[in-house]
C-alpha cells in the first residue's frame, strides 16, 4: 500500500517537474491543430455538397461519404486527441484500436445479422405490430 | 493544500529510494495515471455510442407508416450544427495552447468561446427536436424515431455535460490559476471534448447524410 502511494506521488511530482520545464509533449502544436481543422473542414464539405447537390449517383455518394467519414475520423484521432505511439507508452493506441475493432464488430456484425433476420422471415411469423420492418 | 500535497509529494520523491519504473522518464510526459484512465472511460463511452449507432442502423428503415429521413432531415440545419462544434474543436485547441504558454486570461477565453459554441450547438439541436416533435415525428411514432432521438440525444446530453465541464473550469480556473490539477482536468475535457467532435462525425454521416440517400 505505501509503496503504490509513493510512486504515485512520485510520478505526480515528476509530471510537475516537467510542466515547469514548459515541456509540451503530447499536447499538439498549433500547426497540427490548424492542419486537423483545415483537413476536417474540407472533408465535412465534400460530403455534404455531394448529398445536397444530388450530383453523383447515390451508389458512389454513399461510398464517397463513407470513406471520407472514415479518413475524418482519423484526422480528428490523430490531430485533435493527439493518439499515437509514443503518448501514455502506446497504451492509448492500444486500447484505441481494440475499441475500433470491437465498435465494427458491433455495428456491422448487428446490421449484417438483422439484416439476414428479416429477409429470411416467413410473413406468416410476424405478428401484426412489426409487419411494416423490411 | 494541494500546494502542500505537491511539495510534501516532491519532499517524499527526494528523501525516498526511485519506485517507478525508469522508462518514465522519457517519452510521453505524463506521470499521472488519470489521462489513460479517463482514455478508457472514453473508448467504453465509444462502446456505448456504438450499441446506439448499431441500434439505429436495424432500425433505421422501419418507419411503421410514418415520415422517412428524406422528409424529416433539414440538411443545411445539420450543417450549421456540423460546422459549429467543428470551430469549437479547434477553439478548444486554441485553449490547450494557451494553458501551455502558463496564459491564464487566454485560456479562460477560449474556453468561454468553446462553452458559447458548445450552448450553440446544443440549442440548434432542441430547435431541430422541436420542429420534428410539432411534425408529429415523436420517438413513439416509429422504431427509426426511436432509434434517432436516442442516439442524437444520447450525443447532445454529452455536449451538455461537456458544457457543464466546462463553466466548472472557469470557475477552478479564476479561483486557483492554472494549477497542475487543473491543468490534468483541461487534458481530459480537451480529450472529451474532440471525442464528442469524432462522435458527431458518425451521427452526420450515417444518419443524416446516408439517411437522405436512402
Amino acid at each position: 500500500m505505501s509503496s503504490t502511494n509513493a510512486t504515485v506521488h512520485q510520478g505526480e511530482a515528476h509530471d510537475a517537474a516537467l510542466h515547469e520545464h514548459g515541456d509540451t509533449h503530447g499536447h499538439g502544436s498549433k500547426r497540427s491543430y490548424l492542419i486537423g481543422f483545415g483537413l476536417s473542414a474540407v472533408l465535412t464539405a465534400i460530403p455534404f455538397w455531394m448529398v445536397m447537390t444530388g450530383s453523383f449517383s447515390p451508389g458512389v455518394t454513399a461510398a464517397t461519404v463513407i470513406v471520407l467519414a472514415v479518413v475524418q475520423i482519423l484526422v480528428h484521432t490523430v490531430c485533435f486527441l493527439h493518439v499515437n505511439t509514443q503518448a501514455e507508452g502506446g497504451w492509448t493506441l492500444i486500447a484505441y484500436v481494440f475499441t475500433g475493432v470491437i465498435v465494427l464488430i458491433t455495428i456491422l456484425g448487428s446490421l449484417w445479422i438483422m439484416y439476414h433476420l428479416n429477409t429470411n422471415m416467413m410473413p406468416g411469423m410476424m405478428t401484426g405490430e412489426v409487419s411494416n420492418t423490411p | 493544500m494541494a500546494d502542500a500535497l505537491d511539495r510534501q509529494a516532491q519532499a517524499e520523491a527526494a528523501a525516498s529510494p526511485t519506485w517507478h519504473l525508469a522508462q518514465d522518464d522519457h517519452g510521453h510526459g505524463h506521470g499521472s495515471p488519470t489521462i489513460l484512465g479517463f482514455w478508457i472511460y472514453l473508448m467504453s463511452d465509444a462502446l456505448l455510442f456504438a450499441a446506439l449507432f448499431a441500434t439505429y442502423g436495424v432500425l433505421s428503415t422501419s418507419y411503421a407508416g410514418g415520415p422517412t429521413p428524406r422528409e424529416l432531415f433539414d440538411l443545411p440545419l445539420v450543417a450549421l450544427n456540423t460546422a459549429i462544434l467543428l470551430v469549437s474543436s479547434i477553439t478548444y485547441g486554441f485553449a490547450m495552447l494557451a494553458m501551455e504558454r502558463g496564459a491564464l486570461r487566454g485560456t479562460q477565453l477560449w474556453l468561454l468561446v468553446t462553452g458559447l459554441f458548445g450552448v450553440a450547438f446544443v440549442g440548434v439541436e432542441l430547435y431541430e427536436f422541436s420542429h420534428l416533435i410539432a411534425e408529429g415525428a415523436t420517438p413513439q411514432r416509429s422504431g427509426f424515431l426511436s432509434g434517432f432521438f436516442t442516439l442524437v440525444a444520447t450525443h447532445g446530453l454529452h455536449v451538455t455535460v461537456g458544457i457543464v465541464w466546462i463553466l466548472v473550469m472557469l470557475v477552478q480556473l479564476q479561483q486557483r490559476g492554472l494549477h497542475l490539477d487543473n491543468k490534468r482536468s483541461l487534458l481530459c475535457l480537451s480529450m472529451f471534448w474532440h471525442f464528442l467532435d469524432v462522435i458527431w462525425i458518425g451521427v452526420f454521416t450515417f444518419v443524416y447524410l446516408l439517411g437522405m440517400l436512402r
